[in-house]
């Protein structure tokens, strides 16, 4: 999946060399400086990084939701054979919502406060089905609340978002999303804002709708667990930089980037034994203006040193370092992997 | 903390013969719901309905529980932030429950409260230097220094530079305000910190520095802290006990390693099942309890076990009676008719709920 020897528009979805640059007063902002990465159908990809490492802006660069005023986008952005960075902005409004959909984080702020929530389904359905009956859309927008799990979806067509609970605004976000069958879903945080057990169920629908439809989902999240639920193929960011991209099951088991060591070690997790003590990742995460030179985790990495200076001098770039599993650090593989299985593993 | 599950001995946890710093008995607090010009009371939200718990000197109680279960109502009850319906709150065997602002004040010294959110818990027109200040201020207390001296002393205690003295909280990032937020109620040496989610609105690694911060500053201070939070791995971390509420109600109390390791009501067995691990290979192995539905409203909870429309468990009982929160042989305090992991004389604690 992560083959990107191949040409770009081979795969469903391929991002190339993605930068997505703002003006601001203060600077330009380099929200997201060369991601690339591929995805097919029925498969998921995840995309792990913490606030303002530019996981969001991509997804949203791939919606082609950025003002083009005030964002400068270069690169590459193929779905299934047509490139949409360089394309005219009708034809990717015609795209969205219909082959590509997208799941907010917090769905009181996404969804309208004054229609109903199947007037907002039916609306999304009737954008790109110009020809459906009034009756027929609000049939699907049933059948979509039905399908998400919502009780008594002909009753509840009717009601005011504010009359959902939290864990069914997603689910009617969801069917608002999945109205049009899309064949890309791209949900950027879809549990952060709801309590674990209310997650688990969404985490599960996503799982099963994805099965049911065969689409393509790139999943948007800080949390490590939400991704080894759902994903693939796994991408890390920092600082608007991809450092690591893999297998979900090789990422997990022998992560090859010290960010990526870091995350894991900052996490309190249930499956272990208690730790005596968290390891965090020192400092904090990179302004998006000045960003460091060259790597631009070198200033909070503990192995910097060991790199004789080129870390902050010299730009890393994704190298692949298992079969399909790419890490873009200065240090040499062998002593990455001594340093994982000496240091980090012991204590994770 | 725990003497490694000796399951031959029903050890009544060995705290508590200490006097605790904490005791909340019988705790309510109802929000009432008026209607009309009159505003007549016609309902309430019965946000924390009689809970009981003890929080020892020295000690970290954890609380978790879904949004909406009163867990930060909780909290502000114990804090006297808000004025309980109903139940007693003794702090260090002196009952607090309904003293006035004036006679509570002596005791602010006492009690602090880290809050959830950084960005709204700081005055934005303030330096540091005034925000962490304050309560030396409020409360008229002499420093040795100083003021700026005492503040620079806690920055410093909190992994902040000295420096930042005149800085606003805008010029920080989260990570960087939550420890501000920390050094103010550090300020007067409280004995007790109530923390409300103090890194659920921080990024993974920061949220590590702040946990360790605060397991620190309890060594070093031996400060007691009563930690809310939604996000169990946390509260497994930095806990010695832990309790487990739903719909105003506490349903386990246990210390950590037994609640854990043996979780006893269904409710806290399904929360746990539902924390996603980060291992993909378990992905298949594990057996996650699904509850449908969400929690009912607690205007009109449920009859008996408020539980019981979320559980797979659910027998005519439960709607009829109430489970009082009784004591397992474990020392486990549990609220049901038919725990889980329930100590049989083999002694395996390894059941795992169909």
């Amino acid at each position: 999946m992560t083959d990107l020897a191949k040409p770009a528009g081979e795969h469903f979805l391929s991002v190339r060399d993605l930068r997505i640059h703002f003006d601001t007063d203060d600077g330009l902002v380099r929200s997201v400086d060369g991601v690339s990465f591929d995805l097919e159908r029925g498969k998921t990809l995840g995309i792990v990084g913490e606030s303002g490492s530019g996981k969001s802006v991509t997804s949203l660069g791939i919606m082609g939701l950025h003002r083009s005023k005030r964002a400068r986008i270069a690169g590459e952005i193929w779905l299934d054979g047509e490139e949409l960075v360089g394309a005219d902005p009708d034809r990717v409004r015609q795209l969205r919502g219909r082959t590509m959909a997208m799941i907010f984080q917090d769905p009181l702020t996404a969804m309208h406060p004054y229609y109903t929530v199947g007037q907002q389904i039916v609306e999304a359905y009737r954008v790109h089905h110009p020809q459906a009956k009034k009756r027929e859309a609000r049939t699907r927008a049933i059948e979509m609340l039905d399908r998400v799990g919502i009780p008594q979806p002909d009753r509840r067509v009717d009601d005011y978002p504010h009359q959902f609970s939290g864990g069914m605004r997603q689910r009617a976000m969801i069917a608002m999303a999945l109205v049009n069958d899309p064949s890309l879903l791209i949900a950027d945080e879809p549990t952060t804002a709801l309590d674990v057990t209310v997650q688990a169920q969404i985490l599960d629908l996503i799982r099963d709708l994805q099965q049911e439809f065969g689409s393509a989902v790139i999943i948007i999240t800080h949390d490590l667990g939400v991704v080894a639920e759902l994903a693939d193929d796994i991408l890390v960011m920092y600082g608007g930089k991809p450092v690591e991209r893999g297998p979900a099951a090789t990422l997990f088991e022998a992560p090859e980037h010290p960010y990526t060591w870091g995350l894991l070690g900052s996490m309190p997790r249930l499956d272990r034994e208690l730790q005596e003590r968290l390891v965090p990742v020192k400092g904090t995460p990179p302004s998006l203006i000045n960003v460091p030179s060259g790597c631009a985790f070198h200033p909070r990495c503990p192995y910097a040193q060991l790199t004789g200076g080129r870390s902050s001098s010299e730009l890393p770039v994704l190298t692949e370092a298992a079969p399909r599993h790419h890490a873009a650090c200065h240090l040499p593989s062998a002593e990455r992997h001594r340093i994982f299985t000496e240091e980090i593993a012991p204590r994770l | 903390m725990t003497d490694s599950q000796s399951a031959t001995i029903p050890a009544p946890a060995p705290a508590s013969d200490r006097e605790p710093l904490l005791r909340v008995t019988g705790l309510t607090k109802h929000f009432p719901i008026t209607k009309g010009l009159l505003r007549r009371q016609t309902g309430a939200v019965r946000a924390v309905d009689g809970i009981d718990f003890t929080v020892n000197a020295g000690e970290t109680l954890g609380v978790v529980g879904e949004s909406g279960c009163g867990k930060s109502t909780m909290g502000r009850l114990v804090t006297r932030l808000a004025e309980p319906t109903g139940g007693t709150i003794e702090f260090e065997g002196k009952d607090i429950t309904h003293l006035g602002v004036g006679a509570m004040r002596p005791l602010r010294r006492d009690i602090q409260m880290i809050f959830q959110d950084p960005y709204s818990s700081l005055n934005p027109r303030h330096t540091v230097g005034t925000i962490v200040g304050a309560p030396f201020r409020l409360q008229k207390v002499q420093t040795e220094h100083g003021v700026k001296r005492a503040v620079q002393d806690l920055l410093e205690l909190c992994g902040l530079s000295p420096e930042h003295y005149n800085r606003y909280p805008h010029e920080f990032s989260g990570g960087q305000r939550q420890r501000i937020g920390i050094a103010r109620a550090l300020a007067l040496k409280p004995k007790m910190i109530v923390a409300d989610e103090p890194v659920s609105a921080l990024d993974v690694s920061i949220q590590a520095q702040v946990v360790n911060l605060l397991d620190d500053l309890q060594q070093e201070l031996g400060l007691t802290y009563l930690i809310i939070a939604h996000d169990l791995s946390v509260v497994r971390h930095v806990s010695d006990r832990v309790a487990v509420m739903y719909l105003g109600k506490i349903v386990e109390i246990a210390d950590r390693d037994s609640l854990y390791r043996a979780p006893m009501h269904p409710y806290t067995n399904a929360l746990m099942s539902a924390v996603p691990v980060p291992d993909p290979r378990r992905k298949e192995r594990r057996e996650r309890i699904l509850l449908t539905g969400d929690v009912p409203s607690p205007i009109n909870p449920p009859s008996g076990c408020r539980f019981r429309t979320r559980c797979w468990k659910a027998q005519d009982i439960c709607a009829s009676q109430e489970p009082p929160l009784v004591t397992a042989a474990t020392g486990h305090q549990v609220a049901c008719h038919f725990p889980e992991n329930q100590p049989t004389p083999e002694a395996t604690p390894e059941a795992t709920p169909e």
